[in-house]
């Protein structure tokens, strides 16, 4: 699993410093659900010095480049990918397709 | 490795992509296929929405315009839809995922060790039938088909939106049938366009050949 390793060398650089959480930036474009991840992340740290560490999720809602706004914004929903404020269709997706390890919480 | 015991900030920044390795496989897959001259198109969409048969006819017609399209295909198990392209004379591979419901970079960089790139203009990769996992996974590719066939129903986008979303073009298949399945061509394109506006979406027979003109058009002209 990607968290996995990731985590461990990003911990391994710091001295194998414990990491308490592990953030991660999801998007609903990612294909990646909130609570499938969680659970394939229990049994993908099980029984390694992550077992502890805690899987942070935080959703990262879309958002497309409006031309006619011109500016980003929110759409109004994944199955109707316009601009929030003027309707305007936008396949240009700035955010929502997210799916990394934003930080690490590291132990005192 | 032994790190300063001095004051860490107690929260770091790492900014990483999940997905990192496939990622990077993925670029090193698109700049061979580039230097090679290669054109990838990979089609991903439910199990029976007539991938294989379409992608048997589009080899038939670029082998008969003196093309040399290859085609890899993902399945869990068998390789039954290997040997039905094969028909069309191309080079085919099967590659059998097992338990793993989508293909990853590294199946595409190993299933072509034995290749030569050089001697393909069009290389196809039929994904496993997955709505879902595939969408995930940057396998290489210049163009990414999504299929919907006409007697899946007309709200398939909207219950997928992110295969879709991540995909170039949208093939409606089947299109023979949609008379005798009630097919509302608008209701579906109206659908298409709301999860991914401005899509090109193209509708085809394999069976008849219907549309299949309108496809290949659509591919890059080579050599």
């Amino acid at each position: 699993m990607g968290i996995l390793e990731l985590t461990e060398e990003e911990s391994e650089k710091r001295g194998g410093v414990h990491v308490d959480a592990i953030h991660v930036r999801l998007g609903p474009l990612s294909g990646v659900v909130k609570e499938a991840l969680l659970s394939a992340w229990q049994l993908a740290s099980e029984q390694t010095e992550f077992e502890s560490s805690r899987l942070v999720i935080e959703e990262v809602p879309i958002a497309i480049y409006c031309s006619n706004c011109q500016t980003e914004r929110p759409v109004r929903s994944i199955q109707q990918m316009c601009c929030v404020e003027c309707d305007t269709p936008s396949s240009d997706v700035m955010h929502g397709r997210e799916l990394l390890v934003s930080g690490l919480e590291l132990a005192e | 490795m032994s790190a300063p015991p001095i004051t860490q900030p107690r929260i770091v920044e790492v900014r990483r992509n999940i997905l990192k390795r496939n990622d990077e496989l993925a670029h090193d897959l698109r700049q061979r296929f580039q230097s090679a001259g290669v054109f990838v198109v990979s089609l991903v969409s439910s199990p029976g929405s007539g991938k294989t048969a379409f992608l048997e006819k589009t080899l038939t017609l670029l082998r008969q315009r003196q093309y040399r399209p290859a085609a890899l295909v993902g399945d869990l198990a068998t390789d039954n839809d290997a040997a039905r392209l094969a028909r069309s004379l191309a080079p085919v591979k099967q590659i059998t995922t097992g338990t793993l419901c989508h293909l990853e970079a590294a199946m595409i960089d190993k299933a072509l060790e034995d290749w030569n790139l050089d001697e393909i203009d069009f290389l196809f990769i039929e994904n496993v039938g997955n709505l879902v996992c595939p969408a995930s996974y940057d396998l290489g590719e210049n163009l990414r088909l999504v299929l919907l066939s006409v007697t899946e129903g007309e709200d398939k986008p909207l219950k997928y939106p992110t295969i879709f979303n991540s995909s170039d073009i949208a093939i409606v298949t089947k299109v023979d049938l949609a008379e005798a399945v009630e097919f509302d061509w608008s209701v579906a394109n109206a659908n298409i366009q709301a999860v991914r506006p401005g899509m090109q979406v193209l509708r085809v027979s394999s069976k008849t050949g219907e549309g299949m003109e309108e496809w290949l058009a659509a591919l890059p002209s080579r050599r």
